[in-house]
């Protein structure tokens, strides 16, 4: 069963392909644009995604980078608020909008032929955003909502919160995206409109359309609705406050009655991927792959579930895709009869053997294969290539860093693998957690 | 301007699919019946397979049994132990998938071409000859128990629990389909063997493929696939019947934010009135953005992060139903709110714009549900499995055309019924009257 921690292997499913029918290009104001050819149904998937994300917010501020990603929706001087949803929505489409540490993005997937209609409102809320004075707090009781939707309902969330906050030191990596609640409450839509103003303009934007379309007809419509919005001249870079050097190993156990099947998890600060080096990032994605990808033939999977049964389940993960330094995770839940510092011990055992036996060939030759068969699977899903692409782009990484991706994870070697498992796993910089029931009731 | 545009473009219509979606109807040598959409583009294949029954066939004090026996048809097969069946799979970089729900047993498969033999080879042995030693299904049981002892404390799982035993009792479709830790303690190497036979025949099996692969193809694929799977498996379940009186029933959970499940009595698909309620139901609160409900509890108050209606046309039973969450200072103005559009919506006045909204919005996004072939495949196995025709994609969007204002007059009048709304609420709800629960 594969019911836990569904993200962590969805990294195969993902990976582009296809170069040869993605198209490149850049407006004379700065916007860049991907558009990726799918001709087997009439849909489109539009997308802008913003180089702003929760890790550009100012100290105090948090949640500011996802609160305007919903007062987006409140309307600009010629579309009324919900009008673009409403619209969208009435001509068959779905719209919607995520935010993350590094992007800020908005999508319509509709009929190609409404193509034109989402570009040409998306367009005017890029610079002509209205917030009206009645809107802004209702929003802000719907974000506080949702944070107790996702976050404050979920020991499991909260916990990944804590644990986040113990691993970055310094950088704002460690802070929520939805933002911490307090700082949420005393946001403002001065604070709304400033973030606005300074990070929504064509030269700090990504448009990718993906679908029934030919780069000449997007290349015209973006030229004629997004060609003529001003670029913003003062864009401040994207200089974040860096780790220091990790020099103590924390350790968090965080207790909550609502928690039914306790579990350790472990993460290591670990490098990201780097635009035109993505070499070491490869080779921590294919050690996550190795350790923890499958849950019957990896190698913790192995050792805790089908070996010592001190586990009922495991998981290794690791996303390189980010602007600074990333994590490197394991978790694992332990059997009924096991307790977590038991599990924790074993996967350590469990590690420390693993250094030493090294990467099974055989094992090794199986991922590669999945590797070349996900290039063919990927081609299913036009719209998960759309915000790969998105992802990267926003994230500092150029088209041919996309493209290249399959073959530098071809490349990898198994020592190099093991190279980055030696080099990962120091527990200076790593975080380790209990999510656990209460004292009292620990025992049952 | 931007209106002017949008007017314009809303009374196109869309032909259905856009593309050309030939949907053949495929019998292999062997007489099993299939939906295919050749589609040679991309070297792979997606096969999707359904027994219809799902969970709701364990047989009395076996509950759970299905579900448990379904995670464990890949943990060993003919020759190989569960890790010997993965390698294989990995090997061949095959995807399969095994899922239960009320109604039906899922299974997803997607194959290269490059090797698709081999790979219904293996899917072949884990559908026809698993092993369910012992030592897999005790370790699939420990995943299972401890889902089960996680949903317990989950405040949307103990919703649904409370919401299904309140609306079907003893029914199967009243209890959790991975049964209780007490029932699934108790299940036998032979239990599991005996969920096999009830729900995994011929005789209720659906099938559908798109994807590189030519109908001859297919035929002799399932054949071998399928074809040494016994004829017939235990009778269907009975249907259900709704116990839902309106009302709240609160459950007591220190959680910061109350869950609320609502609903009441549905129709049927083969309803004459589904696709009146079907627009109903979009105006009222599947709308996304665009629905009443979205507007007065969310965009209005406030009062929630989301607010979604859906109609549940189940095989055995059918329920209108809906859900939300709200702090617990705020529930029960959401809940008010709620139960007021519903006798709102319950008059069946509706404006021009909103029925016409509705239909396009219905009409427009069915085209879209087409693109990729996994997605696809989805679609035909569902179709067959709620009975429709073939030709069923080019009639639908004229059946949601054909809802008239007086239709939805009519239809809202007959079903809808604020008073027979009965809502769970999980949580610390302040301030909540449940004097009418039970």
């Amino acid at each position: 069963m594969r019911a836990f921690f569904a993200a962590a292997v969805a990294w195969l499913a993902a990976w582009p392909v296809w170069a040869e029918n993605v198209t490149h290009f850049t407006l004379d104001n700065g916007l860049e644009a991907v558009v990726i050819e799918d001709h087997r149904a009439p849909v489109v998937v539009h997308m802008v995604w913003y180089k702003a994300g929760s890790a550009d917010e100012r100290r105090g501020k948090s949640g500011i980078a996802h609160y305007l990603e919903h007062l987006m929706f409140k309307g600009t001087d010629s579309m009324a608020a919900g009008e673009l949803s409403k619209t969208v929505s009435a001509n068959g489409g779905s719209d919607n909008a995520f935010t993350s540490y590094d992007y800020t993005a908005y999508y319509q997937r509709i009929a190609a032929d409404r193509l034109e209609l989402v570009m040409k409102m998306e367009a005017d809320r890029m610079r002509h955003l209205k917030i009206s004075p009645d809107d802004w707090q209702t929003e802000r009781d719907v974000i506080l909502e949702e944070r107790a939707q996702r976050t404050d309902s979920d020991p499991g969330a909260l916990f990944g919160e804590q644990r986040n906050a113990a691993q970055y030191l310094n950088h704002p990596y460690g802070t929520p995206v939805i933002g911490w609640r307090q700082e949420m409450e005393a946001l403002t839509r001065d604070d709304a409109l400033e973030w606005y103003r300074r990070y929504y303009a064509p030269n700090n934007a990504v448009l990718v359309v993906a679908g029934d379309v030919t780069p000449e007809q997007v290349k015209a419509l973006a030229q004629t609705y997004y060609g003529p919005l001003e670029p913003s001249a003062d864009i401040p870079p994207r200089v974040r406050p860096q780790e220091p050097p990790q020099l103590a190993e924390r350790r968090l156990v965080f207790p909550d009655p609502r928690v039914a099947q306790p579990y350790v998890s472990r993460s290591y600060l670990a490098p990201e991927r780097d635009p035109g080096n993505q070499k070491e990032a490869a080779a921590l994605t294919i050690l996550a792959e190795v350790l923890g990808g499958n849950p019957q033939t990896s190698v913790l999977a192995r050792k805790l579930v089908y070996g010592s049964g001190t586990a009922i389940y495991v998981s290794a993960f690791y996303d390189g895709m980010a602007i600074d330094d990333t994590t490197f995770g394991l978790a694992a839940i332990p059997a009924a009869d096991m307790s977590l510092e038991e599990t924790e011990a074993a996967i350590d055992t469990a590690l420390a053997e693993f250094l030493h036996e090294g990467i099974d060939p055989a094992q090794f030759e199986r991922i590669r294969t999945q590797i070349r068969a996900s290039e063919i699977y990927a081609q299913d899903n036009t719209q998960a290539l759309a915000r790969r692409y998105g992802e990267a782009l926003t994230s500092g990484f150029s088209v041919e860093d996309v493209q290249s991706w399959p073959d530098v994870l071809m490349s990898v070697t198994e020592e190099e693998v093991m190279q980055a498992a030696r080099s990962v796993f120091d527990r200076r910089q790593a975080v380790t957690g209990y999510l656990t029931r209460p004292a009292e009731e620990a025992t049952q | 301007m931007i209106r002017f545009v949008l007017a314009t473009l809303t009374v196109l219509s869309l032909t259905l699919p856009a593309r050309a979606l030939d949907i053949q109807q495929v019998t292999s040598p062997g007489g099993l019946n299939a939906w295919l959409v050749e589609a040679h583009d991309i070297p792979f294949t997606a096969l999707e397979i359904r027994f219809r029954g799902g969970a709701s066939l364990d047989a009395p004090e076996k509950r759970g049994a299905i579900t448990l026996m379904a995670a464990t048809l890949e943990e060993g097969a003919g020759q190989m132990d569960a890790q010997a069946f993965a390698e294989a799979t990995e090997s061949l970089a095959a995807q399969f998938s095994f899922d239960v729900d009320d109604d039906t047993l899922k299974i997803s498969a997607r194959m290269l071409t490059e090797n698709r033999d081999k790979a219904v080879d293996l899917l072949r042995e884990a559908l026809t000859n698993p092993r369910f030693d012992q030592v897999a299904v005790d370790r699939v049981r420990g995943q299972v128990l401890s889902i089960i002892a996680s949903d317990e404390e989950d405040p949307n799982a103990i919703a649904g629990r409370t919401f299904r035993q309140l609306a079907y009792g003893d029914h199967p479709y009243g209890s959790s389909l991975n049964g209780t830790a007490e029932s699934v303690k108790a299940l036998s190497r032979e239990d599991i063997f005996d969920a096999k036979a009830r729900v995994m025949a011929r005789d209720r099996l659906v099938i559908s493929a798109v994807g590189d692969i030519t109908p001859a193809e297919l035929g002799v694929l399932l054949d071998h696939l399928l074809g040494d799977l016994p004829e017939t498996g235990a009778p269907m379940p009975p249907r259900a019947e709704l116990g839902l009186a309106g009302g709240v029933s609160v459950v007591d959970y220190d959680t910061p934010q109350s869950v609320v499940i609502f609903g009441q009595q549905g129709l049927p698909m083969d309803d004459p009135d589904f696709f009146a309620a079907y627009v109903i139901n979009q105006i009222l609160g599947e709308g996304g953005f665009a629905s009443r409900l979205m507007e007065e509890v969310r965009e209005k108050r406030g009062l929630t992060y989301g607010i979604y209606t859906y109609l549940a046309p189940k095989d055995l039973a059918e329920t209108w139903q809906g859900s939300f969450a709200s702090a617990n200072g705020k529930v029960a103005e959401a809940i008010a709110v709620t139960r007021a559009e519903w006798a709102r919506m319950a008059t069946g006045e509706v404006t021009d714009q909103e029925l016409n909204d509705a239909k396009t919005y219905l009409t427009g996004a069915y085209p879209l549900r087409f693109d990729g072939n996994g997605q696809i495949a989805g679609i035909l196995a569902g179709m067959q499995l709620n009975h429709m025709p073939i030709d069923y994609v080019n009639t639908r969007n004229a059946k949601v055309e054909a809802v008239t204002k007086e239709d939805i007059k009519r239809v809202a009048q007959r079903l809808l019924d604020a008073d027979a709304l009965r809502f769970v609420v999980v949580g610390k709800p302040e301030g909540l009257d449940t004097s009418a629960s039970n």
